[in-house]
């Protein structure tokens, strides 16, 4: 068996993560690997709690269980943490990364308790200043792409550009805003005090 | 050559759908099915297909639909999960007591209630004596394959009667992962023209279906209904050796894994089985034998087949995903528990209610299973037989 | 009757041999049932008093009024059943309706 990443995204509903979470498998699956994404569901309803999931591995996968002990988890929305625990079974060799306006310290301080690594990546500042808008996704893919290391940055730059030249091909100031995200993400995601 | 891909389940009949390009798709939405029909009707639109699209107002006039078209010499599908299946009820049995081959993508959900949308295998059980080939797909891949391949084994001569191939609901329907298609001539190729045995547009030889049948036929009728399913046997072993020509990927009537040599079994149906090979290749690492015969055709129902690929085993766990109420165990442990009286050495046999309504299955729960198997054969005592896993006691 | 292959279909007839589904292999495979011998009651054509408005026609449920050159003849014995309706429907008094047998 090749090595096994596993991840949980956590988000409220409409919010996107069943988007984010399928963006990563395709872009994993771009470049080469098993993928799976999937969202577990229940009724839809705006502003729930909301989970995906993303397994990627070098090897077929068979799983069709949701995640338990994650790799890494995905915090779209900050407001979750104080309602749910997103650390639950998440491992100490793994990483937490949140989107956040907040300084690093004072998130590494929030999750003092979980011993693993603590990111954190500002994908408002970063969309709304390359974008124009908030869509958390570009950014907080190159997040987990980053620490994650599920796939080489360039690889992932190159496929994640390849699909935006596909899906902007009238638009080009989108595809530009969308790889100054990307990039910029990669710079900006924190694991210390700056 | 094969296409690779990452899709849906769903995504995945739907272009098993799209290659084929039947005549009708009749079908009215459902969750977790609703995206089947969607990106049909949007192939449609584009002029990828020239499926005439049906859309009706209930299931039962889906299936009539579907009941209407086939008999007029169309090839026709649809797409259902749970309750839908259920308002199909009284016409899932004329479509096959007409002998109509018409192909159904069933996205296997709970049966209401309480109200559930989420995968089990109460739909497509409760409609397991309706006269319709069953066949499981335990990943969108296989949900593909087996689409493609039940086309053919419906329509062969021989046989003559409707096919469901099911899959679990979002586990698979919703999960995106990787699939290799196949292209589409070679799909078309696969399944080529439906040439029907008799059809009402047929004008050279006018037809009447559906007549009333007295106490002096009906009989002959179901015995010869039944037979068109004794057949369906060897007819789906030969289309999937032609599958296995095209694609390389080999179906039988069931699939076993690290089967041989193991001392203690699971029997189970659909996307758990997936998961039950990661346990499984775990606990083959601790020494542990153990296997797996997943179940892909069950109706018919391979009881020879399951018996020698069983009875060498010491104890077996069967895990069914539905309720039969019966007091004794679900739909697949009665069968599989039939197909082993024939062995000469039973082994030790057990039934787990697992799954229902979307409870989650981890490979935590497939070693408990083999856990407690192995636990029987070290005191060589049965235990209770009838069980749930993963209910709150 | 007979099947597709040729086989009478009767009471006698094997499961193998069958119509699939039930299939009715030809059309009008209903003229080959007699059921004139249903009747306990039985019309009377009074060609004398009939005007031609062929309103008994559409109404019987057995076809067995049989029109030629747009006039009816008498009753096809053999399907009708007795029922009646082209009486009640007759504006001219023209069917008598009596007891089978007299």
């Amino acid at each position: 068996m090749g090595k096994l990443t596993e991840i949980r995204w956590h988000a409220r509903g409409g919010q996107g993560a069943k988007t984010a979470s399928l963006l990563l498998a395709d872009a994993a699956f771009n470049t080469g690997n098993y993928v799976q994404g999937f969202p577990e569901y229940g009724p839809e309803r705006m502003g729930a709690p909301i989970t995906a999931y993303n397994r990627i591995s070098s090897e077929k996968i068979t799983i069709h269980s949701n995640i338990y002990e994650p790799d890494f988890v995905v915090v779209m929305d900050e407001s979750l943490i104080d309602s749910i625990n997103v650390t639950l079974g998440l491992k100490d060799e793994g990483a937490i990364i949140v989107n956040t306006e907040r300084p690093w310290k004072e998130v590494r301080e929030q999750f003092k308790d979980y011993g693993g690594s603590v990111f954190t990546i500002n994908a408002r500042e970063i969309s709304e200043s390359t974008l124009g808008k908030y869509f958390p996704n570009t950014p907080l893919l190159a997040a987990v792409v980053k620490v994650s290391k599920i796939m080489e940055v360039e690889e992932f730059i190159q496929t994640m550009e390849d699909s935006f030249k596909h899906k902007f091909a009238s638009k080009p100031e989108v595809i530009m805003g969308n790889m100054n995200a990307l990039k910029r993400s990669m710079e900006e995601v924190r694991g210390y005090e700056d | 050559m094969a296409i690779r891909d990452r899709l849906s389940g769903n995504e995945a009949i739907a272009i098993a759908m799209k290659q084929i390009n039947p005549d009708v798709l009749a079908a009215f939405p459902i969750t977790p099915s609703t995206e089947i029909p969607q990106y049909v009707s949007q192939y449609v639109a584009d002029g990828e297909v020239d499926t005439e699209l049906i859309l009706v107002e209930s299931e039962h006039s889906a299936m009539s639909a579907c009941i209407g078209s086939q008999a007029a010499g169309a090839r026709t599908m649809t797409a259902t999960s749970s309750c839908g299946l259920a308002l199909m009820w009284e016409t899932l049995y004329i479509a096959s007591s007409i002998r109509l081959p018409i192909t159904l993508a069933l996205v296997n959900r709970a049966l209401t209630g309480p109200i559930n949308i989420n995968a089990d295998h109460a739909d497509s059980m409760g409609a397991r004596d309706a006269g319709w080939i069953q066949i499981y797909s335990e990943n969108n891949q296989e949900a593909y394959d087996n689409f493609i391949q039940a086309v053919r084994i419906g329509e062969d001569k021989e046989v003559q009667l409707p096919t469901m191939v099911c899959q679990d609901g979002f586990i698979t329907s919703h999960a995106v992962e990787n699939i290799e298609l196949i292209e589409d001539e070679e799909v078309k190729a696969f399944v080529g023209e439906y040439i029907p045995v008799a059809s009402l547009l047929n004008a050279k030889e006018p037809i009447a279906i559906g007549p009333y049948d007295s106490p002096h036929y009906y009989i002959e009728h179901k015995r010869q209904q039944a037979e068109g399913m004794n057949k369906a046997k060897e007819v789906i072993l030969k289309v999937a050796e032609e599958f296995e020509k095209v694609t390389g990927r080999k179906y039988g009537l069931f699939e076993a894994y690290q089967l041989e040599d193991a001392e203690a079994a699971i029997v189970i149906i659909n996307s758990t089985a997936g998961t039950a090979k990661a346990a499984i290749d775990k606990m083959r690492k601790e020494g542990k034998k153990v296997g797996l015969l997943k179940i892909r055709v069950f109706r018919p129902f391979p009881h020879e087949e399951i018996c020698d690929a069983l009875s060498h085993l010491k104890a077996i766990a069967v895990m069914d995903r539905s309720e039969g109420f019966s007091s004794i165990g679900g739909p697949l442990f009665a069968e599989v528990r039939s197909a082993l009286y024939e062995a000469e050495n039973r082994p030790m046999l057990i039934n787990y209610i697992y799954g229902l309504g979307g409870r989650d299955v981890t490979t935590t729960h497939i070693e408990e299973v083999y856990n407690q198997l192995f636990s029987m054969i070290n005191k060589n005592q049965t235990g209770q037989v009838y069980r749930y896993l993963g209910v709150r006691e | 009757m007979k099947t597709k292959d040729g086989v009478e279909i009767n009471e006698e007839i094997k499961w193998k041999d069958i119509c699939p589904g039930g299939t009715v292999a030809y059309p009008g495979s209903a003229d080959l049932f007699k059921t004139g011998d249903w009747r306990s009651m039985k019309p009377v054509f009074k060609a004398g008093e009939c005007k031609q408005c062929l309103l008994c026609v559409p109404v019987c449920p057995d076809s067995s009024i049989p029109v030629k050159d747009k006039k009816r003849l008498d009753f096809d014995f053999d399907h009708c059943k007795g029922c009646g309706v082209c009486v009640k429907v007759c504006p001219f008094n023209a069917i008598d309706f009596i007891k089978e047998g007299k």
